[in-house]
């Protein structure tokens, strides 16, 4: 990032802001209850990993002026994919079936709202239902264990250089995701299709092709978060996933990506999960119950989101 | 000199029907190099088909579009882009969001590097040196499109076209939505595409402006093409009669 903006815009540095004083906070509210050890720091970033992955995708499908609602059950049914697919075959067939699938959804997605042009809001609502349902009969809800440690090590719980692999999954996909997004002309098209359709038809670009590319790139990315809970958890169930949707919404938007197309950051995003993460860690080593958690988590959403939207020029 | 160089635009007997609804009747004009030619009648006369027809969007029913001699059939707007033609239109197609560097290359950016890179440097120096020639008064190239006064967002929609129409540029109510000094300024850069050996087509509502800035003034009445004429030997009356059809040509 060379170009500074033409005008400073308070509301574009937000979630580091809000990053910062979360911190602050807990670091010194929460001092006594090791918030501050080394291990309840890498547990956050670990802990936000698959949400930070679905971030990703979350942005490119915002920024193209679409939405996607149906991320949380992908990963539910990629991870129990991968589980029930390693069952029986090795670890690459796993991986395969995981990622195969969570792309499958997304074109599915991305079918009937490029071509079809049926609101992407209604179509992503209904696929949400529907795949949490598919995730359910799948294994009749049960659990499936993952065993295999080449698995679990690359997806969960391994470390390479000493550094646990949840954090290079997350630093890796960051940092290609920016570069994709903001230094590619695919990048830019996505920007020109949420900001401007037509702008961007008479420009030449396949718009219709954007809208299907990106939220097939969601459902990927919702694959591999499927991957990572399978990882981590060395299990998949149903209910994966299941609990992101609003933190995953609400990272993105507090991390500067535009509802309604055109603007957005992949940087922005991670901080505004990681933000989201620190968020949950904190509220349960204050003791709080799982409903005050809810209350208190979605409050300070709400104004996370309140003041990254309002126009302050209107 | 209009009379000696070959046409860039040739239309020959432009016929175009939608089911049977008859757009345009017979359409027939020669645009030259350096040359304004302003269409004019009411709403509903057929500018708007004939614009789209020229710059790929619709393809006539029937009759010949030629570009420099060589006859032309576009599949899209893409293909009439390619052939050198550019259109501004009327809500100028900016996305508002975006830097005006990226909208001065939507859909046609440069990149770098074996990895396909945005080359953003190259972009804005481009884009730079343009607005600065053409005297469009932005900001920087960096500035958000948004950020923008409607003249300035017009400049950048018309230098965008100059900047990569090898022949031709149709303009569609170029100062429609603009006030009055922003317009003074639009029409001396339309003026400006003249010696740059651009043809430019010109559909606008306002009589006045097409007197100031056009060489000739060809009348669409109902699909009919009613008349061309130069523009230095008539007068708003006669235009007028022509468009409201109270005197025929």
């Amino acid at each position: 990032m060379t170009l500074l903006p033409s005008t400073f815009d308070i509301r574009n540095y937000i979630v580091y802001l809000g990053f910062v004083a979360i911190f602050l906070f807990f670091a010194i509210t929460l001092f006594d209850y090791g918030f501050l050890s080394t291990r309840n720091l890498t547990n956050i970033v670990l802990q936000t990993a698959p949400a930070t992955i679905m971030a990703i995708g979350l942005v490119y499908v915002l920024s193209a002026g679409e939405i996607d609602l149906s991320f949380g059950s992908i990963t539910a049914v990629s991870a129990l994919a991968a589980a029930v697919t390693m069952q029986s075959y090795p670890m690459p067939f796993g991986v395969a079936a995981g990622l195969g699938v969570g792309l499958a959804i997304g074109a599915f997605n991305g079918l009937l709202v490029a071509w079809l042009r049926l609101p992407s809001f209604l179509v992503t609502l209904a696929t949400l239902g529907l795949f949490a349902g598919v995730a359910r009969t799948m294994t009749d809800l049960r659990s499936i264990p993952v065993v295999d440690p080449a698995f679990t090590g690359f997806f969960g719980s391994g470390q390479l250089f000493g550094v646990p692999s949840l954090v290079w999954w997350t630093f890796f996909s960051i940092a290609i995701a920016h570069v994709i997004y903001r230094q590619t002309r695919f990048g830019a098209h996505i920007l020109a299709t949420g900001d401007n359709p037509r702008a961007a038809q008479v420009s030449g670009i396949k718009v219709p092709r954007i809208r299907f590319l990106v939220l097939t790139f969601c459902g990927g990315c919702a694959g591999l978060a499927g991957l990572l809970y399978a990882g981590r958890l060395q299990a998949a169930k149903y209910t994966l996933g299941e609990s992101d949707l609003m933190t995953v919404i609400a990272a993105v938007i507090v991390g500067g990506t535009a509802l309604n197309g055109g603007k957005g950051s992949v940087i922005g995003a991670l901080v505004g999960s990681l933000m989201m993460g620190m968020l949950n860690n904190g509220l349960i080593l204050m003791g709080l119950s799982v409903s005050d958690q809810m209350i208190v988590r979605g409050l300070i959403i709400l104004v996370a989101v309140a003041v990254s939207l309002r126009d302050v020029t209107r | 000199m209009t009379e000696i160089s070959e046409p860039v635009l040739s239309l020959q007997d432009i016929h175009k029907a939608f089911g049977g609804v008859v757009a345009i009747e017979t359409f027939s004009l020669d645009l030259h190099p350096g040359e304004i030619v302003a269409l004019v009648g009411d709403n509903g006369a057929g500018k708007s088909t004939l614009i789209k027809m020229i710059s790929g969007v619709h393809a006539p029913t029937s009759g010949d579009i030629q570009l420099e001699g060589n006859p032309v059939t576009f599949a899209d707007a893409s293909g009439a882009r390619a052939a050198g033609v550019e259109v501004v239109y009327q809500d100028l197609a900016l996305a508002d969001q975006q830097p005006v560097y990226m909208n001065m290359f939507l859909g046609r950016e440069l990149t770098k590097g074996p990895l396909g890179l945005l080359d953003k440097k190259s972009m804005i120096a481009e884009t730079r040196s343009l607005v600065e020639d053409l005297d469009v008064r932005i900001p920087s190239a960096q500035a958000i499109i948004r950020d923008l006064s409607g003249g300035q967002r017009q400049g950048i929609a018309i230098a965008r076209a100059t900047h990569w129409a090898s022949k031709l540029i149709l303009l569609d109510e170029p100062t429609a939505a603009l006030g009055v000094a922003e317009t003074a300024k639009v029409e001396e850069l339309i003026k400006t595409l003249r010696a740059r050996n651009l043809a430019v087509l010109i559909v606008s509502h306002s009589l006045d402006q097409v007197f100031r800035l056009s060489d000739r003034i060809c009348v669409l009445r109902r699909g009919q093409q009613i008349g061309v004429r130069r523009t230095s030997e008539t007068d708003k009356n006669e235009i007028i009669a022509m468009i409201t059809g109270l005197q025929s040509s």
